[in-house]
């Protein structure tokens, strides 16, 4: 029962501000959609306190959904340890969120369709992460895409918003038919799609088709995940209200692909070839997004390629074996990039509006809380120990250098190395154009009020301190629950440890190094020819222009103008004109004279006559 | 001496003929209604000499019905007629041709 409650109470909060938010007071509305994830967190924290073993799981089941033959699927739920943690990162995070946007969007006309909104998107969110078998997973997976596209598009009188938004759902339509179809694949092939089950049924399935399936999987994921190569709408997410990049857009929804393959790890453990693609796909998103970062101008941008990049880690660690250093760098980066996402949205609060970091600067004095977590979001996305990020991206790293060690390739270390050292690069470099002085503006920017500053402070705090939940100095108590539930022996020991841990901090630290030289005192920094391929994401759009949009809109054109006006007008109006024409020639017969008349009957009559005579 | 079916038929048949070349050639309207009741009866004829061929009762029930018929055709038809006259001061059925495709 708590189960459901968790799931129901924001979509409960969703039908009232939906439905009646518009005449109720603005308070209220807030109560109301914070107050239910708020409830819903509390709910999960009661549930999450149920699962004592590893092996612990919490389900219920509200009905039979689709019963034929063999073949059943019930709508159910599911909690366990690895959807406890994501439920209460999505609860916990997004209440945070939720209370940051009542001071961000104060100012805004549709305030409860965006609040109605917000609660769609987190009982959807926790829709897919409690679903009981992939076919529930599947229906969040597309409800909390349908959030997506409604808040990307939420000023949708904005032309680029608009279309920011119908990119995204194309996008993700496009991987979606891939989860599809592994989802189908499975159900023909395993014959069932209980999570549960899924497990025993994988080791009786042909390895062929369990690698298929795996792929189509992953596929749905990179377009959820924003990997390579369907990264292209999570850039463009940016032009929605900044807590919902926050929430949406780096949090949680992105994580989906993520989840879902911590979620299906026995199919995947047994699909050698897939964890293979994930690693290299991961790592190369990962650097491929942080080079991009680095020339982009727009803060909020940055951060988004920052969200591309380590959603590429997270890939990786799933990759390489890694579940539990996977999940682990997940919530760390929920903290973090949530944090640094309310910074910039903070700062956005203070210049009505401006991302340009060109038009930025000098923002340290004036906005000095939202600075403080600026960098520590900053220095947590870094990988300087002891904030948050340090340890989970330290532990990706290590894993990774591990797999190479057992036969994998040193390539998939050496980017993450290398992507580390590029992160610091880059948020060293935002954050210098930001806060630093010179001063890029004239009017007086203003602190954001408390309902915006809690929320970054806590955030900020669990960025500072999240990480030692998953220290091996400090015990590790997340990653010891993570590693019993996914049943990986750390494969972590048999690495160097402490040198690997030097030479990644040593990335980080260099890259912030390099960052505050290359742009003291906000120079801008010309990066050639190096510069210009980056700012053109290495041709990635470019290229998807040339061989997709532009085939797809000569299509489009050419079923316009010749397949529409020629091919099917062309039928209509030439059926409609061959009936003209025989009717022209036909009126004759209708002289009017009652005696052509008569004469055709008797015509008529002599014919039928002679027929009968004559047969 | 009796008269051969034969010769009923012949008549019926000219009688046919004869109503049928007024109906495709007279115009005026009077005439080919007139041609109408020829037509009718000369098809009364011939169930006439039949049923005394045959000794059937049911062709002259027949001309009955056709009588009767013609009759009240007679009405419908002459009303139509003194209409158009009303209306348009003629009875030539070729200045009637509102029907003209």
């Amino acid at each position: 029962m708590a189960l459901v409650l968790i799931v129901a109470l924001p979509l409960a909060g969703w039908l009232v501000n939906g439905l009646a938010g518009g005449r109720l007071p603005r308070p209220l509305v807030s109560v109301i959609g914070c107050g239910t994830v708020a409830a819903s967190f509390v709910a999960s924290a009661m549930a999450a306190r149920h699962l004592a073993v590893p092996s612990d799981a919490l389900t219920a089941t509200l009905f039979t959904w689709i019963a034929a033959g063999d073949f059943t699927v019930s709508a159910g739920l599911l909690m366990d340890r690895l959807s406890a943690l994501m439920a209460l990162v999505v609860t916990g995070v997004g209440f945070l969120i939720h209370v940051y946007s009542i001071g961000y969007m104060a100012d805004d006309s549709a305030y409860s369709r965006y609040f109605a909104y917000l609660n769609l998107f987190v009982g959807s969110m926790l829709l897919l992460v409690l679903g009981g078998n992939l076919l529930v997973l599947f229906v969040g997976w597309e409800l909390v895409g349908l959030c997506s596209y409604l808040l990307i598009g939420f000023w949708f009188d904005r032309e680029r918003a608009a279309n920011s938004g119908r990119k995204a759902f194309v996008v993700n339509r496009i991987g979606d038919a891939g989860f599809l179809l592994g989802i189908l694949l499975l159900a023909t092939t395993a014959g069932t799609l209980q999570f549960d089950r899924l497990a025993g049924a994988a080791g009786a399935m042909a390895p062929g088709l369990l690698t298929a399936a795996t792929l189509l999987l992953f596929m749905g994921a990179t377009g959820k995940s924003a990997q390579l190569p369907l990264y292209v709408w999570l850039p463009d997410a940016m032009e929605g209200p900044t807590p919902v990049s926050a929430l949406i857009h780096a949090a949680t929804m992105v994580t989906a692909g993520v989840y879902m393959i911590a979620r299906l790890h026995p199919l995947f453990l047994r699909a050698e070839f897939t964890l293979s693609v994930v690693a290299a796909v991961g790592a190369a998103t990962a650097f491929f997004a942080a080079t991009v970062a680095l020339v982009e101008w727009d803060l909020k941008r940055v951060l988004a390629y920052s969200t591309i990049s380590q959603l590429g880690y997270m890939f990786l660690a799933m990759g390489v074996l890694a579940m539990p250093a996977g999940i682990f760098h997940l919530t760390m980066h929920a903290f973090f990039k949530a944090l640094l996402f309310l910074a910039a949205g903070s700062v956005m609060h203070a210049t009505q509006g401006v991302v340009d970091m060109r038009r930025l600067g000098g923002l340290a004095g004036p906005l000095r809380w939202t600075a403080l977590g600026f960098a520590i979001g900053a220095l947590a996305l870094a990988g300087i120990p002891p904030f948050a990020g340090f340890f989970s991206k330290d532990l990706i790293l290590e894993h990774a250098y591990a797999a190479a060690q057992h036969g994998g390739s040193l390539a998939l270390w050496l980017a993450g190395l290398l992507t580390a050292y590029v992160t610091a690069v880059y948020i060293t470099r935002a954050a210098v154009l930001t806060f630093f002085p010179p001063a890029g503006q004239r009017d007086h920017p203003h602190e954001a009020p408390a309902s915006m500053g809690w929320p970054m402070a806590i955030l900020a705090l669990l960025s500072f301190g999240g990480g030692w939940v998953g220290a091996h100095t400090a015990g590790a108590p997340l990653l010891r629950v993570l590693d019993r539930f996914f049943a990986i022996e750390p494969a972590a020991e048999t690495v160097p440890g402490a040198p690997l841990t030097a030479i990644s901090v040593a990335a980080g630290v260099f890259g912030i190094i390099t960052g505050l030289l290359l742009y003291r005192r906000r120079r801008e920094v010309s990066l050639g020819a190096l510069g210009a391929f980056l700012a053109r994401q290495w041709y990635v759009e470019a290229l998807y222009d040339a061989a997709i949009v532009m085939p797809a809109k000569r299509l489009a054109r050419f079923a316009a103008d010749v397949v529409e006006t020629r091919g099917i007008d062309g039928a209509v109006n030439g059926i409609a004109g061959l009936v003209g024409q025989a009717g022209v020639a036909m009126r004759r017969v209708q002289t009017g004279y009652v005696r052509n008349y008569a004469a055709a009957i008797l015509a008529g009559t002599i014919l039928m006559l002679g027929y009968w005579l004559l047969r | 001496m009796t008269v051969p079916i034969s010769a009923y038929l012949a008549l019926s048949a000219l009688l046919f003929v004869l109503g049928i070349t007024g109906v495709l050639l007279r115009r005026n309207a009077l005439v080919v209604f007139m041609s109408i009741e020829l037509m009718l009866n000369a098809v009364n004829l011939t169930f006439v000499a039949f049923a005394r061929q045959l000794l059937a009762i049911e062709g002259q029930l027949a001309v009955f019905f056709v009588v009767l018929v013609a009759a009240v055709e007679v009405v419908v038809g002459l009303a139509i007629i003194i209409a158009i006259f009303r209306a348009r001061d003629t009875v030539d059925i070729d200045d009637v041709d509102l029907l003209r495709g």
